[in-house]
């Protein structure tokens, strides 16, 4: 274009002005946007879906140590069965017990300490010769060991005919399908929030980009190709996703360490141990974390590619 | 430059507004496109634009058959045309400098790299005094003229106006004529959509006349 010469010989007419530095406005005007209504959506959704991360690693983390915590004992009972001593069958039991290898430490629980665990049901002073309440004995096994149970099973029921063995398995596959089912509940929660802020993305930047119809029109006339439209609107959706993203991830971090502070303050009282017994510590792991803070970017980003899709998808219609 | 063979155009089932166009716009040719109100100047200029496609017939634009193209090679095109719409189509959160300044920015130049060019500009059309003013508070003929501004501001190889003085006494007329004029003797085609017959007289000029949707040409 610049073959052409100069565009007109103003001559003397030509004013002399200083140039300066000007400061530019914005092509798409940063309030012709309803950021704060969707900075409280993406904030909202992130926050939803950080707590529903964050329960389902504690669940996790909690399900893992029950499960590495009861994998690593078996528990023997042995019934009292008429004409047997069950005081000799359960020493008998022990020793068979403790001949095994891979078994580390074997516990007998002795009559009283049978009768205190029965305590809560059937009150104090109770005589267990009265009832025929079987022995308990826990015996621990080397953590990675291999443990062949058929032959542990026969050699405690050779000594002891009326023991049964149960290394929990029923019990941790149990835990395992309620882990499985409480994560799949998790990734379920995940997508629906997922779905949500890409809908109300959409309608946010249709919004954006029919206020701002004569913005794209004049820049379609000035020679501007979509990409560069886009890109315009783009970055204030990517703002705005990134200040969502960080107040409702920042905000669930915050819940989630309050929450250890406050399990703390509740330990020793029977509630904060039921809860302890129920999800440890409370306390997310650092890598727990920065998964929160992952997830935080990629709702911004999520954002930004739904309204990035939107733009196009709206380019089209308005040429 | 520009080739239209055998055009027809009509707006979704209604009657054809326009029938068998076949003319050319030569580089650096000068012309007026006028016509009885409803003729069908503006939609003729959207057709030079690629805002509208026709319904029928060859556009040929800087050598491309439009109907091949696709959006961004159109938007490339539209670098090349400048237009200037009856409803000047001004940003109005922009300042007047910024509205000029659009077509620079969409190139991606610096600011700096333009600015002198921008202001020298303003001052030639008369609004020196209004750059930082608003497009809200500007009378319709200072919008008019920013609009002509931005239109000429890139030196486009065409230029579309419509009714580009229909807002502005006839002092200033002649002055933005003698704009369209000079930017024309620098190599732009211009076209220019008018009912004013005095604006007309004023250049020897060739005509396309646009009567009941056909084109009759006067060399």
């Amino acid at each position: 274009m610049d073959q052409h010469g100069p565009l007109v010989d103003l001559g003397k007419e030509r004013p002399q002005v200083p140039a300066r530095a000007r400061n530019l406005s914005p092509i798409v005007p940063r309030g012709s946007i309803a950021g704060r209504a969707l900075v409280a959506v993406v904030a909202i959704m992130t926050f939803l879906a950080s707590v529903t991360t964050g329960t389902v690693l504690l669940v996790s983390a909690s399900a893992a140590e029950w499960q590495s915590e009861v994998a690593s004992e078996i528990t023997i009972q042995v019934r009292p069965a008429a004409g047997r001593d069950l005081d000799r069958d359960t020493a008998a039991a022990v020793t068979a017990l403790g001949a095994q290898s891979g078994i580390i430490e074997v516990r007998p629980f002795s009559k009283e300490e049978s009768a205190k665990l029965l305590e809560p049901w059937l009150g104090s002073g109770l005589s267990l010769d009265d009832l025929p309440v079987p022995r308990m004995i826990v015996a621990r096994v080397q953590p990675g060991t291999a443990l062949d149970l058929a032959v542990l099973r026969k050699a405690v029921t050779q000594a002891a005919p009326t023991a049964s063995v149960d290394d929990h398995r029923a019990w941790i596959e149990r835990m395992r399908s309620m882990t499985g089912a409480t994560v799949l509940a998790g990734i379920g929660i995940l997508a629906l929030v997922i779905v949500t802020t890409i809908i109300s993305v959409s309608f946010a930047t249709r919004g954006a980009m029919a206020a701002n119809r004569p913005i794209v029109e004049v820049l379609h006339f000035v020679g501007a190709g979509d990409r560069y439209i886009a890109n315009r609107f783009l970055r204030h959706f990517l703002r705005l996703g990134l200040e969502g993203g960080l107040i409702g991830g920042g905000i669930a971090m915050l819940g989630f360490g309050f929450s250890e502070s406050i399990a703390g303050w509740f330990s020793g009282t029977p509630v904060g141990d039921q809860f302890a017994a129920l999800l440890g510590t409370f306390a997310l792991r650092p890598s727990g974390y920065l998964a929160l803070a992952a997830q935080a970017v990629l709702i911004a980003a999520i954002t930004a590619w739904a309204s990035r899709r939107t733009l196009f998808a709206t380019l089209n219609e308005i040429d | 430059m520009v080739r239209f063979e055998n055009v027809g155009l009509r707006y979704g089932l209604g009657p054809e507004i326009l029938r068998d166009l076949s003319f050319q716009i030569p580089a650096h040719s000068f012309q007026f496109l006028t016509g009885p109100s409803g003729a069908g100047k503006t939609s003729l200029l959207r057709l030079l634009f690629l805002s509208l496609r026709p319904t029928r017939g060859l556009v040929n634009l800087f050598g491309h058959d439009v109907s091949l193209l696709g959006k961004d090679e159109i938007a490339d095109l539209r670098k090349r045309i400048g237009i200037v719409l009856q409803d000047f189509r001004l940003l109005d959160h922009m300042t007047t400098y910024e509205n000029v300044a659009l077509p620079f920015r969409v190139m991606g130049r610096e600011e700096g790299s333009y600015r002198k060019e921008v202001i020298d500009l303003l001052k030639w059309v008369g609004l020196g005094e209004r750059m930082d003013a608003l497009p809200p508070i500007l009378s319709g003929g200072e919008k008019q003229r920013a609009a002509i501004a931005r239109a000429v501001i890139s030196r486009p190889q065409l230029l579309l106006a419509d009714e580009p003085t229909g807002n502005v006494d006839p002092t200033l007329g002649r002055r933005l004529l003698r704009l369209f004029i000079e930017l024309n003797k620098s190599g732009t085609a211009v076209i220019i959509a008018t009912h004013d017959i005095t604006l007309m007289d004023q250049y020897e000029a060739r005509r396309l006349v646009l009567h009941q949707g056909r084109l009759h040409i006067y060399e």
